[in-house]
């Protein structure tokens, strides 16, 4: 357990490779325990694979990286403790369709945590509340629009009551008139304390919630700051080229 | 001020992911069990393929010496049974010296077949070439003009007997199919019925009953001293057998229209039957592709059913060619396996093409 | 308007066939009607399930082949589900050899006819067994030899019904004894494992079975003579040329099916499976198979019929299954029309039958949507 100064993520010279392809390149962050962080950067930047590498459905082959004072390497205990205390939400929300919403929740906590399943049901009731979803627990996830079902998969993250929550451009699947109920549901879990790592396109969600904003760039960081700074105030090239292509229109 | 965007260069990765020792070392021995399996798997090739070789390449006789085959009974394959008898097994009972006429109609229709799976050829007078070639073939094989000696049709035999049915039967069968999926989807009750009935008829009952209808049944059928020749029956047989399958996967081509499309049609003031023409059924026709391929491939092993009622394609000839001859009958597996290689040339290409096709439909597809 | 026309079409049709047909018959002196079923069929039958004589009817000859045809059908459908999944499942394989293997499996027993597979077979059967008197034995309890493979068999009437109720018992108690522990995992959290205890009630099962039964202790052992084996249970060589056939041929399709399922589950599931912490053995059971079941069943129900209906190539190597028996009939007879008919149902029996059980299996299954 590492004392709270420590930061609850750590890279050191994280490098990765697809085969050939130079993914990630020296990556070097640090993530503090409440901490909340926005990547942005245009496709094909590494955003969505450096956020994997965090639970380990990526793995990296340079460098150290250390999660929540656990360091990723391939022993599979320590990727099952990692995992137990970092939630992902997935793009296209990856709900279980065979089974109710109740279930998706309560599959996890039964089959991996062994809770009974009266309480893993009560616990889920309550993720459930939290997200304002309660009233569609026994409906099946197609039976439910992508806003709603991108809520429960935030729900379903929720349920291990992890420490870490993983965002992979969580709204961009989504029509326009259900992007706002999902930002809301984040924005409230980041008033809640927990530490989140998001990778987005929203730049408004950004402004709003994030302590650092992060751009990347063919598989680096380019520059990190607050948001105000970032937005307003861009020091570098890149990110002044960046921020005009998506702010401008 | 701005700060430089100072790119850092690409590396090569640290583990080796390129070359024979990688791959070898986690395609084949990635982890125990892998390789456990591995080693079995490769030492039992050791084993068997030397024996394979020494005796269908090694010790193989090759002449057509059936002494020479009875002596290395065992130790080495008799592929002489083929060179003795590969007129015989390919091109049925049709006259010996008029084998050419056979092996040119052959041709001629595989000929015709690649040019159709070109997709540059789909011209509306691809149509004509074909009725041309079918013609040209039956009058090849049938005789009786030109000069030509006339030979009965349960001559017919062995690689052009089983080209012409499975072509014929699929070109008489898609627009039988193409009527009856319309039908099935027909709001007319007695139409829509008459279809069903048809279609569930048929797929529950396996080919040979329909060959045997064909076969028995047919004569009974015809009005008093009509008789029909037995090719004829064969292919009618087998024609009607497609054609429910078709059917159904044509009837999966219709609904995967979006009623879009319809809606359009309408709009634009066309009556059903240009819809049907120009709209829906190019674009169905086109989705199922694929499935009609592997339909053909089907109705192509199928001919050999038609062994059963006595016309001799490739597999029936084979038999024809054997049997009888005493000396050469010990030898029938390699004959089979002669035989086997040709059908799984044919229906490997077949379905080779089909996953091209689908390849391209999906291109056009994908952005 | 159309309608009327297609219908005044299908009649006029209709009675032109019935008609010639009538007229034909009536010229060559064939009779029509069913009642020659019940005429002295006059040929014996090689292999049968139950007891048949030349002189009992066409009918029960039939019934014969029937059964005969159900026989190699079912135990065709166990063989090849066995071999088709794991060939499907060798295609995901980590090892680059295993993966080929099953794909050239499938793609050579593919593209050649049955018919031609079942031939190769049987001369095979034919050709390269020894004959009797020198048939390969194991253990001199298992004999393989041109009259077929011969195995010991529990003798009949001796009490082993018992053991078979036995082990039938076993089998739905220890099922239900599965579902009462998933119901307490799920109550307290603990799960016990499964496998041992199953196998425990299972056995447990087949003992009192036999204890009821008088504890019979006899088998049928063959033996070797010098022309025949004799004693013990027999299949023929038709038999397992057409059943081995039979097999690997559906196996290859069979294969490409549970790869297609096993490939319509996205990989977002695995990846959200394991972001929950799931092991891969968990996420096979409770996410990816029941996915994948959903997309499998229905081809698969329909490689079962196909089978089915490719065993009426039977005929071609002598097992006499009901088409072939069928044909004897139909050539000894001259009741063409009946017995046609007669195949056409047994096979549209067995086909409607499945359809009906799949469209109801797939309702119950079907995943809810908008």
């Amino acid at each position: 357990m590492n004392p709270p100064t420590d930061p609850i993520i750590r890279f050191d010279q994280v490098n990765k490779w697809f085969g050939d392809f130079h993914v990630l390149r020296d990556i070097d962050l640090d993530v503090a325990t409440g901490e909340r962080i926005v990547i942005c950067g245009p496709s094909g930047s590494g955003k969505s694979t450096l956020i994997r590498c965090i639970n380990r459905l990526e793995e990296h082959q340079q460098g150290r990286l250390v999660v929540g004072g656990i360091e990723l390497t391939d022993d599979i205990q320590a990727i099952d403790q990692v995992r137990k205390n970092v939630g992902m939400v997935f793009q296209q929300f990856n709900l279980f369709p065979h089974l109710t919403v109740l279930d998706n929740l309560t599959l996890s906590p039964m089959w991996v945590g062994k809770v009974p399943r009266k309480e893993a049901e009560d616990r889920a009731m309550q993720q459930l509340q939290r997200v304002r979803i309660a009233e569609q627990a026994h409906k099946f996830p197609l039976q439910l629009s992508g806003g709603q079902q991108q809520r429960v998969a935030i729900a379903r993250a929720l349920c291990l009551t992890p420490r870490i929550m993983l965002f992979d451009e969580p709204t961009s699947a989504l029509d326009p008139e259900m992007i706002k109920e999902v930002l809301d549901v984040m924005v409230e879990l980041a008033d809640q304390g927990i530490t989140m790592v998001c990778v987005t396109h929203e730049m408004g969600f950004a402004k709003a919630v994030a302590d650092r904003v992060i751009f990347m760039d063919q598989g680096q960081i380019v520059e990190q700051n607050s948001p105000g700074e970032f937005f307003n105030h861009p020091q570098n090239e890149r990110s002044r080229d960046f921020l005009s292509k998506i702010l401008g229109h | 001020m701005t700060q430089h965007f100072v790119p850092i260069a690409a590396r090569p990765s640290p583990v080796r992911t390129r070359g024979a020792v990688p791959w070898v070392r986690t395609h084949l021995f990635g982890d125990l069990r892998s390789s456990i399996t591995s080693v079995f798997l490769l030492g039992l090739a050791i084993y068997l393929l030397p024996r394979l070789y020494s005796w269908g390449l090694g010790n193989a006789v090759f002449s057509a010496d059936a002494q020479a085959c009875q002596n290395m009974r065992g130790v080495g394959a008799c592929w002489g049974v083929v060179t003795e008898k590969y007129r015989l097994i390919l091109l049925g009972r049709f006259p010996f010296e008029e084998h050419w006429r056979p092996v040119l109609a052959t041709s001629m229709m595989l000929a015709a077949l690649v040019v159709s799976c070109i997709r540059a050829f789909w011209k509306p007078w691809l149509a004509l070439v074909w009725m041309s070639v079918l013609a040209v073939f039956f009058v090849l094989m049938g005789g009786g003009v030109f000069g030509l000696s006339r030979v009965r049709t349960d001559l017919w035999g062995g690689l052009p007997l089983t080209v012409l049915l499975a072509t014929v039967s699929i070109f008489l069968a898609f627009p039988l199919s193409i009527a009856v999926a319309l039908g099935r989807r027909s709001h007319l009750p007695a139409i829509r019925s008459a279809c069903i009935v048809y279609i569930e008829l048929v797929r529950g009952v396996p080919l040979i009953s329909v060959l045997f209808m064909a076969s028995f049944m047919f004569p009974l059928f015809m009005p008093q001293g009509v008789s029909i020749d037995v090719l004829v029956r064969v292919v009618v047989g087998i024609t009607l057998f497609a054609a429910a399958y078709m059917a159904e996967i044509v009837r999966g081509g219709l609904q995967a229209i979006p009623r879009g499309q319809l809606e359009a049609a309408d709009t634009l003031g066309l009556s059903y039957w240009q819809t049907q023409r120009k709209i829906v059924l190019p674009q169905a026709l086109a989705m199922v592709v694929p499935s009609i391929m592997n339909n053909f491939i089907s109705i192509f092993k199928d001919t050999s059913l038609v062994t059963i009622v006595s016309m001799y394609e490739l597999t029936g000839a084979l038999s024809l060619a054997l049997n009888s001859d005493v000396n050469w009958r010990p030898f029938k597996i390699e004959a089979y396996l002669f035989i086997t290689v040709i059908y799984f040339l044919f229906c490997f290409a077949m379905s080779r093409y089909s996953l091209w096709v689908e390849k391209q439909l999906t291109a056009s597809k994908g952005r | 308007m159309y309608q009327a026309l297609a219908i005044v079409l299908i009649g006029l049709g209709v009675w032109f066939l019935a008609h010639n047909t009538q007229e034909n018959m009536r010229i060559r002196g064939i009779q029509s009607g069913f009642d020659f079923l019940r005429a002295s069929a006059g040929f014996d039958i090689g292999e049968t399930l139950i007891s048949f004589s030349p002189s009992e009817s066409y009918g029960k000859a039939i019934w014969v082949g029937v059964l005969n045809t159900l026989r190699v059908a079912l135990i065709g459908i166990v063989l090849t589900t066995v071999l088709g999944v794991l060939l499907g499942v060798g295609r995901f394989s980590r090892n680059a050899l295993v993966r080929g293997l099953c794909y050239s499996y499938v793609e050579l027993f593919r593209n050649v006819p049955i018919l031609l597979q079942m031939l190769m077979w049987y001369l095979l059967f034919v050709e390269v067994l020894p004959a009797p008197g020198e048939a390969w034995n194991l253990a001199d309890l298992f004999y393989l030899s041109k009259d077929g493979f011969a195995f010991p068999r529990p003798l009949q009437g001796t009490g082993y019904l018992m053991v078979l109720i036995g082990l039938v018992a076993g089998v739905l108690l220890a099922w239900l004894w599965r579902r009462w522990a998933l119901g307490a995992f799920k109550k307290t959290g603990r799960l016990l494992k499964p496998g041992w205890p199953m196998l425990g009630i299972v056995l447990v099962g087949v003992v009192a079975g036999w204890l009821a039964g008088g504890m019979p202790t006899q088998w049928a052992i063959p033996e070797a003579g010098r022309f025949m084996i004799e004693g013990g249970g027999r299949v023929s060589p038709e038999f397992m040329a057409v059943l081995i056939s039979l097999t690997f041929y559906t196996a290859a399709f069979v294969a490409e099916v549970v790869r297609g399922g096993i490939q319509s589950v996205s990989l977002g599931q695995k990846e959200a499976s394991a972001a929950l912490g799931l092991a891969p053995r968990q996420t096979m059971k409770l996410v990816v198979l029941p996915q994948a079941m959903r997309v499998i069943v229905p081809p698969l129900t329909n490689q079962y019929l196909n089978l089915t209906k490719n065993s009426s190539l039977a005929v071609a190597v002598g097992y006499p299954d009901v088409v072939s028996i069928a044909n004897t009939t139909l050539n000894q007879s001259g009741r063409a029309v009946e017995c046609v008919a007669i195949i056409m149902l047994v096979y549209l029996t067995t086909s409607l039958s499945t359809s009906l059980f799949m469209n109801a299996y797939n309702k119950r299954m079907a995943i809810p949507e908008r």
